[in-house]
């Protein structure tokens, strides 16, 4: 398994007031994403266990694209990955965002 | 240990158990009272024939009372595996025995499994696991899979698979590992009187079903008995 | 990306009831399946509580293990749930996975809800964790006996796309009823583990057909092996569950015996069939061909003019 870990800072906290929310199941193309909202407002980690090696750019791509996208501030987000393209990585996480904002 | 040993090990003065079919049925003389046996003999695969037999012959028990205690003794292939077998519900067959087995022992009939040759997978759960006690015999094979078979489903090199196995009791087969998960309480002797092993075990019942308890400190199954715990202690009606 | 994403969450509903149960998360069937926002998880995903042994396979691990458990309410009555999550590992019984549900049920003795509610989505045992999945699926049994035994129905609901294989299946077997739907199948042997064993000419796993009337819903529930037939909808689930509890039957000596007589005919009367349309011309379905195709509804029609099979022998 590889281990990755980003981390970002964000210029707002991202709305609604749920505390956690987890999407998707880890299955073969898949992915589990679990936020949690535990960190300082304009902060937000993102750490993934994924058995593929050797895609460190693209997730830190695929990272850094949501964050401009969800300003996700204030997240702790941990992916299961099961070897999920980059577009359904990418779909996980904004639905995630969009469940943390209720 | 072969099963006219065995027999001849816990009946000193002679019993009426009898093998049909690969079927173990019948009882002896035991401490004053009487032992039932059933079983399965011979690397016998469980279908939905016999495992109706053992349940029925289980509930004869149950019915004349009495607290007979029930041994069963295994030396069975897996679950038959057949289309008819599937057809007619093996699955309500097994889980049947498996009841009966478990009535037995809320009735007050101790029951203790013996495992004396292979097992595996549904065969095993309907007899020899759904006991309130299960002991080995040294020579014993339990399996969930053999590890060729686990090599083809996970993909996995066999050598690679054996190495593992050596330091990794949850998933290798044999009667050690099933030991060290807890499944299996203890390893008779088979140089010392079977009947007073059999008593010694009976007399030690435990209350609870403590499998997961003997899971960790054997270090076969390291977090179950912590996890259950932690749900009984968690869960609460809202 | 070959795997469909469309569970609730993906659609951004709060309840989805006509959402296909065979199609949803286990988290989305228990969302859909208790009283709106009733549900409390124990041990949520949040405590990461993660197989210990699937890195040495190097293999994705689930925050829940695919087993989900915890507590709600069914139409106001306080329930116990498990879960299982037939896309991970195949739902199959993993360490953390089985003792997930062993606490469940333990605690069940503990706080008598009106029910304890399994969805079962399994292939059976983990081979990675084989031993300890096995061992499991023993103590769920001994626990499902005890919990019976205290006058708490364990209500099993079963139409997940793992089926209820292997020691599910047997798990299935011991619980107080069971609900199937026609994508539900209960059986010890999968197909493709008949056919690996014994070859294709016993059992053809390509031939789907012959999967559903051997092992599905349809003939579960028309040969007495499951109780209740429910269209592929979490509502319909729901309801199937809320009539079901009120009829568990007790487990004793006379429940026992009676199933003992219920099989022992099964085998006198069906024993010599070699295909699941005998069975069902012989327990007087005039069309027997015609039974896969049927809607719930007609099929409903049907079970009533047989009028045999619905029992309390479980």
């Amino acid at each position: 398994m590889e281990k990755l870990s980003f981390r970002h800072t964000t210029s707002r906290a991202l709305p609604g007031a749920k505390a956690q929310a987890i999407t998707g199941v880890v299955a073969s193309g898949n992915l589990e994403v679990l936020l949690e909202r535990t960190l300082p407002p304009t902060e937000c980690t993102v750490e993934i266990e994924t058995p593929i090696r050797g895609y460190g750019e693209v997730w830190e791509a695929v990272v850094a694209d949501f964050v401009a996208r969800a300003e996700p501030g204030g997240l702790r987000i941990t992916i299961n990955d099961g070897g999920a393209r980059p577009d359904t990585v990418s779909l996980r996480l904004l639905q995630g965002a969009r469940l943390m904002e209720v | 240990m072969m099963l006219a040993e065995i027999l001849a090990s816990l009946f000193p003065e002679g019993h009426t158990v009898t093998i049909a079919d690969g079927l173990i049925s019948g009882e002896g003389p035991f401490r004053g009272g009487r032992l039932a046996v059933i079983g399965i003999d011979g690397d016998t695969a469980l279908g939905v024939d016999g495992a109706c037999r053992l349940a029925g012959d289980v509930l004869d028990v149950v019915r004349r009372g009495g607290g007979t205690p029930i041994l069963v003794a295994i030396d069975s292939d897996s679950q038959r595996m057949s289309r008819r077998d599937e057809l007619l519900g093996l699955n309500e067959y097994l889980a049947h025995l498996a009841k009966t087995l478990l009535l037995a022992d809320a009735h007050g009939h101790p029951t203790v499994g013996l495992i004396y040759g292979h097992s595996a997978a549904g065969a095993f759960i309907a007899t020899a696991l759904a006991t309130r006690v299960l002991v080995g015999l040294p020579g014993a094979n339990p399996s969930v899979m053999d590890l060729p078979s686990v090599a083809r489903v996970t993909k996995l090199p066999l050598d690679r698979l054996e190495a593992m196995a050596k330091d990794t009791p949850v998933f290798a087969p044999g009667l050690d590992n099933m030991v060290r998960t807890g499944a299996v309480q203890a390893v008779l002797d088979p140089d010392l009187p079977l009947a007073d092993q059999i008593a010694a075990v009976i007399d030690a019942m435990p209350e609870d079903d403590h499998r997961d308890r003997l899971g960790r400190e054997r270090g076969g199954r390291p977090v179950a008995e912590e996890v259950a715990a932690q749900v009984v202690r968690d869960a609460a009606l809202g | 990306m070959n795997e469909r994403i469309i569970d609730l969450a993906a659609r951004g509903e709060g309840r989805g009831w006509a959402t296909s149960w065979y199609e949803a998360s286990a988290r989305a069937r228990i969302d859909g399946l208790l009283d709106a926002g009733s549900f409390r998880e124990v041990i949520g995903p949040e405590q990461r509580r993660m197989s210990p042994h699937l890195p040495l396979f190097d293999l994705p691990r689930a925050f829940d293990d695919g087993m989900i458990v915890g507590s709600g309410r069914l139409d106001g009555s306080a329930v116990l749930v498990a879960a299982q999550e037939g896309r991970f590992m195949g739902g199959a019984f993993g360490e953390i996975h089985g003792a997930k549900l062993v606490g469940l049920l333990r605690a069940a003795l503990k706080l008598k809800p009106a029910a304890v509610l399994i969805l079962f989505d399994t292939g059976g045992v983990r081979l990675q964790e084989a031993n300890a999945g096995e061992t499991a699926i023993a103590e769920v049994m001994r626990a499902i006996m005890r919990v019976r035994a205290a006058g708490v129905p364990v209500i099993g609901l079963i139409g997940g796309r793992a089926g209820a294989y292997g020691g599910g299946g047997l798990i299935a077997g011991t619980c107080s009823r069971l609900v199937v739907s026609e994508g539900g199948r209960i059986s010890v042997s999968g197909p493709e583990v008949i056919e690996t064993n014994k070859g294709a000419e016993e059992f053809d796993s390509r031939d789907r057909a012959l999967v559903w009337r051997t092992m599905g819903g349809k003939h579960r529930r028309l040969t007495g092996g499951a109780d209740a037939y429910a269209d592929d909808t979490i509502e319909a689930f729901r309801q199937a569950a809320l009539d079901q509890i009120g009829r568990a039957p007790a487990f004793d000596l006379a429940t026992l015996e009676a199933e003992q007589r219920r099989l022992e005919e099964r085998l006198v009367r069906f024993g010599d069939c070699r295909d699941a349309t005998e069975i069902w011309g012989q327990l007087g379905v005039n069309d027997p061909e015609s039974v896969p195709a049927l809607t719930t509804a007609d099929f409903e029609t049907l079970l009533v003019s047989l009028g045999e099979t619905t029992h309390d022998a479980r």
